[in-house]
């Protein structure tokens, strides 16, 4: 299979704290790969390496064998084939639901807002939201919202989604809408990096586990290995404590 | 010290009722209140000009309603100018600066929150222009427009009327404040909405025209018309290059006829201006922290 995403020893320091030191990692087209850890182990910021929201400072990421750190790299480019989801959603307050996942096609990738607009609809007709297309995000339920930005993202027909533990901020009742949103987009072999602490979606879904501790890759393995037989002393006493 | 509520330790429960003295000053008893208060706080301002020693001097000076009128109508034949028509010229060199200063403004924001290397030399200058005339008061600033640029001798731009000067001379002061209340705004708008914007694929240029910049717009605005309120006063600087406006006129009128009345004519002209916009800001704030309060 195809690698679409690969980190190769990426280091990435803010001020004297290296966050990440020496991860590597690949994922193929497809699949789904979940990075756990606790909060603080560097989960996001290598989300955010990923797309070049933050530089990194050794190694290197390439993008279909497209070494990122080169100067001749456009990040819009890059970003627009990533799709990225937020803890916070972080959708735009001042458009409506509808225009929300319109910005991208529209404004980012040029297509004419006639045929963007269909696209989308039926984006929302998938999450069962097209009643609320002309609705601002704040009259949303969170896991509506959340719904939403997962959808604003894959209107941009990106080759694979990053996201940044995206239940997270939710009510415990409206995390499994999303949950299964995300179950069903890996069923339909979206590729996906997923930073989580659900480890049981972790375990349905991910091809790969990996598991980050204070920036460092301890442990990575299909989720029968990590979660029935970790290897590592600090994976055990996390899962332990996840429990 | 246990850490349990207090329950059971008295045996009846505590009393919820206000005391007397506060029950004094709710309800219907506050409206009566706030009224009693109003009356006699005036009452001693009025009692203080009214009694002062020098009170009927100063009434006669400032206070002559009959050279009031006088002043505010002016009387051509006698060479008084008109406060009124004064005001006038006011107005138009506030709209012409307001309309010049909320461009200019956001283009030297702009600017200053631009990303692209090519733009490197103008970031220098808008932060130095900022810096500048947001240090140099405005009266100085007035003073070097309306007699340095005439002196330079360059065409139509050493032509023009100490009115034009004035305007020029405010716009280019108020600018740099209200660029610095433009960019203030840009940075109230959360994070995660420029990080959004960016990992959808928005260049800088889209996500500040698309993203930011209208959720900008909403924090700025108050603060933008406070400035604005500060210009329409600061017109009256323009005086000092002979142009005559209302407080200019009401210094001829006061000099010619030793009454200082027409001062005041000129003071109630542009609180008759400035208040309904005060008036208007308030109202922006109180709703948007309604809204804000409510969720929307």
């Amino acid at each position: 299979m195809e690698v679409v995403l690969e980190l190769t020893d990426v280091v990435k320091r803010f001020g004297e704290n290296e966050v990440l030191s020496g991860v590597s990692l690949s994922l193929h087209r497809h699949e789904v790969v979940c990075l756990i850890g606790a909060s603080g182990s560097g989960k996001s910021t290598l989300l955010r390496c990923a797309n070049l929201l933050e530089t990194i400072d050794a190694g290197s990421i390439s993008l279909f064998g497209q070494c990122l750190e080169d100067e001749r790299i456009d990040p819009d480019l890059v970003r627009r084939h990533i799709g990225m989801v937020f803890q916070s959603f972080n959708l735009f307050p001042h458009l409506s639901v509808l225009d929300n996942i319109l910005i991208g096609p529209v404004h980012a990738l040029k297509r004419r807002k006639s045929e963007a607009r269909d696209d989308a609809l039926a984006l929302l007709d998938r999450i069962g939201l097209t009643d609320r297309a002309h609705d601002y995000p704040d009259r949303l339920s969170g896991g509506q919202q959340q719904r939403v930005a997962i959808v604003r993202s894959l209107a941009m027909r990106p080759a694979l989604l990053l996201l940044d533990e995206v239940t997270s901020a939710l009510d415990p009742t409206l995390v499994g809408e999303v949950l299964d949103l995300l179950t069903d987009l890996a069923h339909q072999g979206t590729t996906m990096l997923i930073a989580t602490h659900e480890m049981n979606f972790a375990r349905d879904v991910a091809k790969q586990v990996v598991y980050l501790d204070a920036g460092v890759l301890v442990e990575q393995g299909t989720p029968e290995e990590i979660f029935t037989n970790p290897q590592h002393e600090s994976t055990r006493s996390f899962l332990e404590r996840v429990r | 010290m246990s850490l349990t509520t207090d329950e059971g330790s008295s045996p009846t429960p505590p009393l919820l009722f206000a005391s007397r003295r506060r029950r004094l000053l709710v309800g219907r008893r506050g409206v009566i209140a706030s009224a009693l208060s109003s009356v006699v706080i005036l009452g001693v301002i009025v009692a203080v000009f009214w009694l002062a020693p020098g009170g009927a001097t100063v009434r006669y000076f400032f206070f002559n309603p009959h050279l009031m009128w006088q002043a505010f109508v002016g009387n051509p034949r006698r060479g008084l100018s008109s406060v009124g028509w004064g005001l006038v010229t006011n107005l138009w060199m506030f709209v012409v600066s307001e309309v010049l200063v909320l461009i200019f403004g956001l283009v030297i924001a702009w600017v200053r929150l631009s990303q692209s290397p090519v733009l490197f030399p103008f970031r220098v200058l808008a932060t130095m222009y900022t810096d500048v005339f947001r240090g140099v008061p405005i009266l100085l600033v007035i003073f070097m427009v309306g007699f340095g640029l005439p002196e330079l001798n360059i065409g139509f731009l050493s032509t023009q009327s100490p009115a034009v000067y004035g305007c020029a001379a405010l716009t280019i002061t108020y600018s740099a404040y209200v660029a610095e209340v433009y960019r203030a705004g840009v940075f109230s708008v959360a994070h995660g909405q420029l990080l959004a914007a960016r990992s959808l694929g928005l260049t800088h240029t889209a996500t500040m025209r698309r993203v930011i910049l209208p959720q900008a717009v909403r924090t700025v605005i108050p603060p933008l018309l406070n400035d604005l309120i500060s210009l329409q006063k600061d017109t009256a600087l323009v005086s000092v290059l002979g142009v005559i406006e209302a407080t200019r006129a009401a210094q001829i009128y006061g000099s010619t006829v030793f009454n200082f009345s027409g001062y005041t004519v000129a003071a109630i002209l542009f609180l008759l201006l400035t208040i309904p916009m005060t008036r208007f800001t308030d109202h922006l704030v109180a709703r948007d922290r309604t809204r804000r309060l409510a969720g929307v």
